[in-house]
């Protein structure tokens, strides 16, 4: 695969979320504010800063480029943790900042798992686990990296990589749980009609 | 959808647009600067000699306004865009089915069937306030006629002839839905480069100023504005915008121009007649008070027929131009044109 042809990590999440969210966002560029992701930017912009930070042990490191060759995918972590082991040793940890509570839980754990096997594969390390931080209510969750997940992971890179080579969107499909907090719910119109059926129906009432 | 944004027309001459940090910064030949916070603007029209810096273009391209420059008589001069947005792969389709014969076919009658429609029902509303008079209905059922005819066709010549005809009688009726006497405002068929009479001047400066609008909004969803289906190619021409109007005029043009002569909200006295050309023109204090009301108008709200939303009218555009996108890459079984209730 060529460099170019990598993929952001943030895609992930939107891929497990609904792939047609993800592929409106990363094939038809297509983005719409809406107060849940205004909410998220805020949270990122302290992240997003980058820098390191030093405490009791812990080593954090803000916004930390990511590529995996495996996955074929990029990105930024919000926040990497390396723990002293030993002295000289530091172990990885990543971590990911989220608005709200947890929700959809599955999309954050696999965006998580990449970021995890991107850092296994730039630090020659093995990650056992992440953590995910919720910001309300203020609660750092453990995300155990098992071989179910890493599965999960691999298997959406690949339908992310399919989906975005032969740029055709999956079909609109209303699911009510997700697609009225979906900021793209205007564009997407899963509710929406055959245009054909509906010009017939509209001429031939009108103009009797 | 997201909410309906302010288009900022600039009509003072010797005015001067700069930057200054998030705002507009308007400085005037006479009188106070004037600061405008760029948020909430989608689109700048300046009429005549106003100036801008290229940091203020530059900041308006990046925030996706559109900038235009007219002249004072509403001629189109030049317009400043930004980076390409949107979507590689849907240009692509746009184009193919631009080189389709019946794809391209087929859309060009639904653009045709949308103007028809929406020409049929000015039309009848004017015959359902005012009651009918022959040309009003004999036009009526011409459209009528044509609207069914076209469901069935697919051929981009056919359209164009059936849109000729169609708007020749439109044009015809158009006196009938003028219900002030003054001889002003008589018209006898569309005029145009220049406009010669007052009806015909202001259909000119709508046209413009929707042209404007449908072509921001097409190049907001990725659509290549000059590849269009019913209008061909032609170096420098919106085609597709242009495509676009067919069906939204009647809605947004002639409708407004009609209830402004019928309210008495323009008078005889607010036109000006180039002695030499002949060329109609709004005089300045009248062209603020028509450009508020098409701001005005845009605010009406109405539900969308084929999405069902309810949306401010100024949004039609961007609603089309997103629906024929979703229709181009294969998620619409069809483009829907606008029908007006």
């Amino acid at each position: 695969m060529l460099e170019a042809d990598f993929l952001p990590v943030s895609g992930m999440q939107h891929m497990i979320y609904c792939p047609r969210q993800c592929g409106l966002i990363h094939v038809d560029r297509e983005w719409e504010e809406n107060r849940f992701t205004a909410e998220g930017r805020v949270l990122h912009e302290r992240v997003d800063e980058g820098g390191e930070q030093e405490k009791s042990g812990v080593r954090h490191c803000y916004a930390m480029p990511l590529k995996s060759l495996s996955l074929g995918l990029f990105g930024v972590a919000d926040c990497v943790e390396f723990h002293k082991i030993e002295k000289g040793i530091w172990h990885p940890v990543p971590v990911e900042y989220k608005r709200g509570k947890p929700k959809l839980i599955e999309a954050d754990r696999v965006q998580l798992c990449a970021q995890a096997i991107c850092l296994e594969e730039m630090l020659h390390t093995e990650i056992t686990e992440g953590f995910l931080f919720y910001a309300s209510p203020r609660r750092r969750e453990t995300v155990p990296f098992d071989a179910a997940l890493r599965e999960l992971t691999r298997q959406t890179a690949m339908e992310y990589h399919s989906m975005m080579e032969s740029g055709v969107l999956p079909k609109a499909r209303y699911r009510k749980d997700r697609c009225d907090r979906c900021s793209l719910f205007d564009i997407c119109q899963p509710k929406a009609k055959s245009a054909r059926l509906w010009l017939q129906k509209r001429l031939s009432e009108d103009l009797t | 959808m997201k909410p309906l944004q302010n288009i900022l027309y600039i009509t003072k001459p010797g005015a001067y647009l700069s930057k200054e940090r998030e705002t507009i910064h308007i400085r005037l030949e006479e009188g106070p600067d004037v600061k405008i916070p760029i948020h909430g603007i989608s689109g700048i029209v300046c009429f005549g000699t106003v100036g801008m810096s290229p940091w203020l273009m530059g900041f308006c391209a990046e925030r996706n306004v559109a900038v235009t420059f007219l002249t004072d008589t509403g001629r189109f001069l030049a317009r400043v865009h930004g980076p390409m947005h949107g979507n590689v792969l849907l240009r692509r389709a746009q184009y193919r089915t631009a080189d389709v014969a019946d794809q391209s076919g087929t859309l060009a009658a639904a653009f045709v069937t949308g103007k028809l429609y929406n020409c049929r029902q000015a039309l009848l509303r004017c015959i359902r306030d005012h009651g009918e008079t022959p040309a009003l209905r004999e036009t009526e059922k011409l459209l009528s006629d044509r609207i069914r005819t076209l469901t069935s066709v697919e051929d981009c010549d056919t359209a164009r002839g059936m849109e000729g005809d169609a708007a020749r009688a439109y044009f015809s009726a158009f006196p009938d839905l003028i219900r002030k006497s003054d001889p002003a405002f008589a018209f006898s068929g569309r005029n145009r480069r220049p406009p010669k009479d007052a009806v015909n001047a202001l259909l000119s400066l709508f046209y413009t100023l929707l042209v404007h609008d449908v072509r921001s909004a097409l190049e907001t969803v990725g659509l290549d504005s000059a590849v269009g289906f019913l209008h061909k190619d032609r170096p420098g021409r919106p085609s597709l915008a242009l495509d676009m109007m067919e069906e939204l005029r009647p809605v947004f043009c002639d409708r407004l121009t009609v209830s402004l002569i019928n309210r008495e909200q323009v008078r005889a006295s607010d036109f000006l007649t180039n002695p030499d050309s002949g060329a109609v023109t709004l005089e300045d204090e009248a062209r603020k008070r028509v450009l508020a009301a098409w701001q005005k108008m845009k605010q009406e709200t109405l539900t969308h027929p084929f999405t069902d939303e309810k949306i401010a009218k100024g949004l039609i555009p961007f609603i089309q131009a997103r629906l024929l996108a979703r229709h181009l890459r294969g998620d619409l079984d069809g483009y829907p044109p606008f029908l007006w209730r």
